[in-house]
């Protein structure tokens, strides 16, 4: 066993209203740069939609991820043998069109127009070339869209979907979609770090946050294919890629990063797992039906004394070992089995976990009549209006049963709490749907409070990083001494 | 020969070649060492990725080929001439070459047409990127040329090119070599040393930073920010 530290998120889709706060909290800190503007390290998608980058869960297309050959695992996009091939031209690289153009407005048009018969216009200029463009698509191109079938059609996650199922999501008047958002997964097997030509992208030894060494990336650009997330993006105007750094600065200082931070829904959680890193290749060549559990089984009980044992001979502090004891992930993702990790078929074990939405659906209407509870505690579930085999494909690797599960139990605990403040449902009917979700009473009150009455220091449990122990620390004290002074820092420019 | 002619020749083969490869080294190791932000391929393939193939992939492994017949030549000549001398041989090897050297010449063209048609990749060209495509553009269209009307190249360079390359290592350059050699073979070799004199100053250096490592590292990376060994250590002295 070689116990390790993981920074891990939840992400609680039934919480998010979809404001895009987090979004722009992240675009004005990290990516307002030249080069940058069409990066969104953190978008929210709707659900069904294609996303953004559009399409970015075909692999067919976009070659992201790992896939199993001849029982070994190997990247889809590229390997040993055809790095060298393929160094001069990435064939599965994906161009700014997959993205957008950005864009800015021509603002003074507006006041320095000449007299004339028709309103003057903002003109959409391009941030790359400077001149004018037709906006033909944009990060969020698809947002609240996915009732009309000329977006929501093309999702990925669709195709295994009868038509019955189809028709269940666009009838008219039914529009149904739920929120995305997404970030750098900051995965186990990361595909961006072992498809990197040069080596410049790692996973941080101490708490697993994967970062783009900018003084080592040479633009050989592999990562932009290889991650199946599509969230290491390639600065084209300083030629290195950049990503996701899980405003490192911040939790270093001990605050939640800027998206979790400024999340209106307070649908994000933040905390630490310990894993057992000796069994990553194992688990990602699992099968697709052995994946969740598999996943779920490298992710070590904090408070098991081997682990604790473990955890200490591998370095990690006391400090880290209690918030991992208190962390708010390690109840959504294997006490409670809540979240699921998003397409764990791309094998790259992310560490950011779902709460599967719940469809808002108490009652459907059925020839006419309005269908309520029944003695089938979860029908709607099952004849949801999000249909099951859709978030399966997001959540289970095409496996209904975990996704299933953590829908019943997110049910049995409204019904829950719907009993207690409410009454309108017998107490005994209440605790008959917990025991047919697999949860007892004290669980239902732990998930209500961390669901609903969350504080902040309950959704971030961030531990300390020590940077006390970090290898600068160690340096002589005066090694830097008489250098410092007035000068000059270059910026991170293009070329000589 | 009169003596002026001589003095130029003494400059541009017996001093600029110093002059290119001190500006080479010099400057390559100072970038190193003060900007190795900038030590990247600047791909555009980002930005263009339709006709990129069409230009990258010939010119690279064209000039690939090339360069390395070129050291061939420069370190092992006796090699070459071995070869050379069953004349399908060096049919066949100056056949190869001037494929590849065509190649490269293809490759370059689409190159630059690229550059100056499409928009988006005009904008992150800077005057160093044109200015080494001039150069590069030359340096094949000269090769051709050599390949073409000064025949057997692969032969005649162990004789002239490889004691003067020497000469210039060994620091007693021996202008004699290339005096008499005709002037397209002259310009090829300022021009050789142009380029080298430019490299530090240009995308050139990712060719210095070819990823080899990758072939036989482990798939993933870790990096710590805390040497814990060390850190061990000191916990149990205290």
């Amino acid at each position: 066993m070689n116990v390790r530290s993981q920074i891990a998120m939840t992400f609680h889709l039934d919480k998010c209203i979809g404001c895009h706060t987090c979004s722009i909290a992240c675009k004005n800190i990290w990516t307002d740069r030249k080069g940058t503007e069409y990066m969104w390290w953190n978008n929210v998608e709707t659900k069904p939609g294609t996303g953004y980058p559009a399409l970015w869960e075909d692999q067919e297309k976009f070659k992201g991820g790992w896939e199993k050959n001849k029982g070994k695992l190997r990247l889809k996009s590229t390997g040993k043998a055809r790095i060298v091939a393929n160094i001069f031209h990435n064939p599965s690289q994906p161009s700014m069109d997959d993205y957008y153009e950005p864009w800015t407005y021509d603002y003074q048009n507006l006041f320095n127009a000449p007299e004339g018969d028709d309103q003057p216009t903002a003109k959409p200029i391009s941030m790359v070339t400077g001149e004018y463009i037709d906006i033909e698509s944009g990060p969020n191109w698809d947002d609240d869209l996915s009732g009309t079938p000329a977006y929501a059609k093309n999702d990925p996650n669709l195709s295994t979907l009868t038509e019955q199922q189809r028709q269940q999501l666009s009838a008219i008047e039914q529009m149904v979609f739920f929120y995305f958002p997404r970030i750098c997964n900051h995965c186990l097997n990361p595909a961006c770090v072992a498809s990197c030509p040069s080596g410049a992208l790692y996973k941080r030894g101490e708490d697993g946050i994967v970062l783009v060494d900018q003084k080592r990336c040479r633009a050989w650009r592999s990562c932009i294919a290889a991650c199946p997330y599509k969230k290491v993006f390639y600065n084209w105007s300083t030629g290195k890629s950049e990503k996701c750094i899980l405003c490192y600065p911040r939790i270093e200082t001990g605050q939640a990063p800027a998206c979790f931070h400024s999340c209106v829904g307070r649908i994000r959680y933040l905390g630490v797992l310990l894993y057992d890193a000796d069994r990553i290749e194992e688990i990602a060549r699992l099968s697709d039906e052995g994946l969740i559990e598999g996943h779920r089984s490298m992710i070590l009980d904090p408070n098991d004394d081997k682990v604790i044992a473990g955890a200490r001979a591998n370095g990690i502090q006391e400090s880290v070992i209690k918030a991992a004891q208190e962390s708010p992930v390690y109840q959504f993702v294997k006490v409670w089995k809540l979240a699921l990790p998003p397409h764990i078929e791309f094998r790259t074990l992310p560490m950011l976990f779902y709460v599967p939405p719940m469809s808002p659906v108490m009652a459907a209407q059925k020839d006419g009549k309005l269908k309520s509870v029944t003695d089938e505690f979860f029908h709607d579930i099952e004849e949801s209006r999000v249909p099951l085999e859709f978030l399966a494909n997001l959540f289970g690797a095409g496996q209904t049963e975990p996704v299933l599960y953590a829908l019943k139990k997110q049910k049995a605990v409204r019904w829950y709490r719907r009993a207690v403040t409410v009454g309108d449902i017998t107490m005994e009917t209440a605790k008959k749907m917990l025991a047919a979700a697999d949860c007892s009473v004290e669980e239902a009150e732990a998930i209500y409070k961390l669901t609903s009455l969350c504080t902040v220091d309950d959704r971030f449990v961030i531990p300390p990083s020590h940077r006390e122990e970090a290898l600068e620390a160690l340096q002589d004290p005066m090694v830097r001494k008489q250098e410092a002074g007035f000068g000059f820092v270059s910026g991170p420019h293009r070329g000589l | 020969m009169d003596s002026s002619g001589l003095l130029l020749d003494q400059i541009l083969f017996g001093v600029f070649p110093y002059v290119a490869l001190f500006t080479f080294f010099f400057v390559t190791i100072q970038r190193y060492r003060i900007h190795k932000f900038t030590f990247s391929s600047l791909s555009s393939q980002f930005l263009e990725n339709k006709t990129h193939f069409w230009g990258m992939v010939p010119f690279h492994y064209g000039l690939i080929v090339v360069l390395t017949g070129h050291i061939m030549m420069f370190l092992l000549p006796k090699l070459v001439l071995n070869w050379n001398s069953v004349p399908v041989r060096l049919y066949i090897l100056e056949a190869v070459m001037f494929a590849f050297a065509a190649l490269s010449f293809i490759g370059i063209i689409a190159l630059i047409r690229r550059r100056m048609n499409n928009t988006k990749v005009r904008m992150v060209t800077s005057p160093t990127d044109w200015l080494l495509l001039v150069f590069l553009l030359i340096q094949i269209v000269l090769g051709l040329y050599m390949a073409l009307f000064h025949r057997w190249g692969s032969s005649w360079f162990s004789g002239a090119m490889t004691p003067y390359l020497w000469s210039i290592a060994k620091f007693s350059p021996d202008v004699n070599y290339v005096t008499a050699l005709p002037l397209a073979v002259k310009l090829h070799i300022i021009n050789a040393f142009i380029l080298i004199g430019i490299f530090p100053f240009t995308r050139l250096v990712h060719v210095l930073v070819a990823p080899n490592p990758y072939l036989w590292r482990r798939h993933q990376v870790v990096r710590w920010y805390k040497n814990r060994s060390l850190i061990a250590k000191l916990r149990d002295r205290v």
